[in-house]
């Protein structure tokens, strides 16, 4: 115990402060009201779907959550199921096999239904593309807030894509 | 006759008949081989078919041997579309055979002429059983009708069993997959695992491209091993074009290729702590694993080094104030690694959860022809990089780390001291980085020539399969992921272990399902 508390004490606290929202990023403006935007603030629950990726996406999505970004600190947390989520968070071109998965966990979402897409595959299909296992985009099977390029985007464009989500439009 | 390829893998390549097929498997398990891999294709646009010969399709084995790879060719007919079934010599070539059916329509056939298992593997619902896309008549875009979705999990019944059905969609940040437990009270009477659902046409997308091209997909099949999979493709194709990179181009991959290692035996070691209960050390091992990422961006460009490795060489280069870097990297790296390797050995609540939970046992792990960490936790020494020990680890050899008791605590184990080793021979290559040419220009390679790359990556064995067409485009790939072998052995880990403990032994495990899904 001793070592493990001097190990804390040694490391001390790294988080660093998060990236702002970024509107270019916004694929359907004005859907959510200020007010709603106000009420929901940043306490954010999230459910993540991996609807096909290489898997790449996920080590970045993991990295938000380290002590350098502390996602959590934020007052955003990943949950296990889509019925206590605001937002779900997608990444990979959907597959075919995946396609129904996707569909039901955005259904069984309460509203608001915010959705982000994650990396190139989920903007716009990828090196990936759309074939006859692959759909190709997320918007092509449930609609998109917001998206984030990147292959795979880093954890701060990760984070500034979820908050660009959740933050209240200007101009 | 076994014709031997090009390239920096020892590989040897052979047409057999049905006969010497199951022979020559047969020989090879006596001998104490294993199967790497195996794919099928459709070869009858070579016009084989049309002048009679035996042929229209393949079925193609990579066999494991001592002197090296075996590559036997099998010529199949079209009117038969069915081959030797191998799952009774080597039982991970089940879900391979499956793959293949579904892909190309290939039947595995038992003595008595009856499939070992029927049920589509890549194949759900998206396409009907009738349908394989791999073959040459069909486009890669093509819109094809769904098929029946249902599929026929093994049931177990008696008093007291119920079933707990997990997923395609997980409860975290975790890849589609599905579970079938069969259970009694909180013990695990049977895992069933059903994968497939990232399947998005990866291999009849390499066939699109040009062999130059083909490489980025490569570095996507299973982004936690893009170096791994980025080299084993360029070693296929480098060995078809008959060059080899330089030294300095060599050293450089090793350098990227252990920084891989590290990164994900720390990320692995953060959530196995964490899964069992730990979660300090999900925080601290997170937080190193992030400064290792923060250098390969800030010396290489990428996080995880995604297309550094390229045909004929590489596309990054190290200067002397990245090499110090490093160098003062791996030192503060490994002070912390025992500090922390200290807590995690002495926690008595670790030791509870790690130790004998999910035992693979040294006979399990070589029946299912386990492969990589995994392999090497249970009591199995084998790792490419020493043996072939394709360049450069010919000059710098790694100590290999093994452990007999093939539990979470053991595959603990094996990180820990992998790590260590990884940053040895980082010290070796970052001291012995000779000048030289990063890049080597690749000729096109002639039409049907066929290459193999074998890389040891940090969850195993990654082979890459990969034969020319016309005007260097890629013909056909097959890229090939450890995790072909050990999910199966992860449905024997876990029998008779609570089911609170799975995701434990999962997390021990770490199995891609990006990388065996295509």
């Amino acid at each position: 115990m001793q070592k493990i508390l001097f190990q804390i004490a040694r490391t001390g606290i790294i988080s660093e402060p998060a990236s702002a929202a970024d509107e270019s990023l916004r694929r359907i403006p004005g859907r959510l009201n200020d007010e709603v935007l106000r009420l929901l603030g940043r306490a954010l629950a999230i459910r993540h779907v991996d609807a096909g990726s290489c898997n790449g996406c996920e080590l970045e999505i993991h990295a938000t959550n380290n002590p350098y970004y502390n996602l959590e600190g934020l007052g955003i947390k990943f949950v296990a199921s889509p019925r206590h989520a605001d937002m779900l968070l997608v990444t990979g071109p959907v597959s075919r096999n995946m396609e129904e998965a996707l569909r039901r966990t955005y259904e069984a979402m309460p509203e608001p239904k915010l959705v982000v897409a994650i990396g190139d595959c989920g903007c716009d299909g990828g090196i990936f593309g759309e074939n006859y296992a692959s759909c190709g985009r997320v918007a092509n099977v449930i609609p998109v807030d917001v998206a984030v390029p990147g292959c795979p985007p880093e954890p701060n464009a990760i984070i500034q894509g979820i908050l660009t989500a959740v933050s209240v439009a200007r101009g | 006759m076994l014709e031997p390829l090009p390239g920096a893998a020892p590989v040897w390549r052979a047409r057999c008949d049905p006969g010497q097929w199951l022979a020559a498997c047969l020989a090879i398990a006596t001998a104490g081989g294993r199967l790497g891999s195996l794919w099928a294709s459709d070869e009858r646009d070579t016009g084989k078919e049309r002048a009679g010969a035996l042929g229209g399709y393949s079925v193609h084995a990579l066999m494991v041997t001592y002197d090296g790879l075996l590559w036997l060719d099998l010529p199949v007919s079209a009117q038969v579309a069915g081959y030797p079934d191998l799952s009774g010599i080597f039982p991970c070539a089940r879900r391979m055979q499956r793959a293949a059916f579904d892909l190309v329509g290939l039947r595995a056939l038992a003595p008595d002429g009856t499939p070992p298992d029927s049920r589509g593997w890549l194949r759900h619902g998206a396409w009907s059983a009738a349908i394989h896309p791999l073959r040459r008549d069909l486009a890669l875009t093509e819109q094809l009708a769904p098929g029946d979705p249902r599929y026929a999990f093994v049931a177990v019944e008696g008093e007291g069993v119920h079933e707990i059905a997990v997923g395609p969609v997980h409860a975290g940040i975790i890849e589609p997959g599905h579970f079938r437990f069969s259970i009694v009270g909180e013990r695990v009477l049977r895992l069933e695992q059903r994968l497939g659902y990232k399947h998005k046409g990866i291999e009849k997308r390499f066939e699109s491209m040009s062999l130059l091209e083909g490489a980025r997909l490569a570095g996507r099949v299973s982004g936690d091993s893009t170096v791994a999979y980025a080299w084993a493709y360029a070693m296929a194709l480098e060995g078809m074009a008959g060059v080899r990179p330089g030294s300095r181009a060599l050293r450089l991959r090793a350098l990227l290729l252990e920084r891989e290692r590290i990164a994900n035996h720390l990320g692995d070691l953060g959530f196995i702590g964490n899964d069992g209960g730990l979660a300090f050390g999900l925080a601290q091992f997170s937080r190193l694993k992030e400064d290792l990422l923060r250098s390969n961006a800030a010396l290489f460009g990428h996080r995880y080094m995604m297309d550094r490795i390229v045909p004929g060489g590489v596309a990054v280069d190290l200067e002397t104030a990245g090499r110090d870097r490093l160098l003062a990297e791996a030192d503060s790296l490994e002070a912390e690694l025992r500090t922390l390797r200290a807590i995690y050995y002495d926690h008595a609540g670790l030791q509870d959860r790690c130790i004998n939970c999910g035992r693979l046992s040294p006979k399990t792990a070589a029946a299912l022809g386990v492969v990589g960490l995994a392999a090497r936790a249970s009591g199995h020494a084998m790792d490419a990089r020493v043996h072939p020990g394709f360049a450069p680890y010919d000059e710098f050899v790694p100590k290999l780390a093994s452990h007999r008791n093939g539990d979470v605590a053991a595959r603990i184990v094996v990180r820990f001291e992998e790590i260590l080793e990884s940053l040895q021979l980082e010290r070796s290559l970052l001291q012995a980085l000779p000048k030289g040419e990063l890049q080597v220009t690749l000729a096109e390679p002639p039409p049907g020539a066929c290459g193999v790359g074998w890389v040891e990556g940090w969850r195993g064995e990654v082979l890459v399969a990969l034969q020319a067409g016309p005007a260097g485009r890629v013909r056909r790939c097959h890229p090939h992921d450890p995790s072909w072998q050990n999910w199966p052995a992860l449905e024997h880990a876990v029998l008779g272990n609570i089911v609170p403990d799975f995701p434990l032994i999962n997390k021990s495990f770490n199995l891609s399902y990006a990388g065996a899904d295509l």
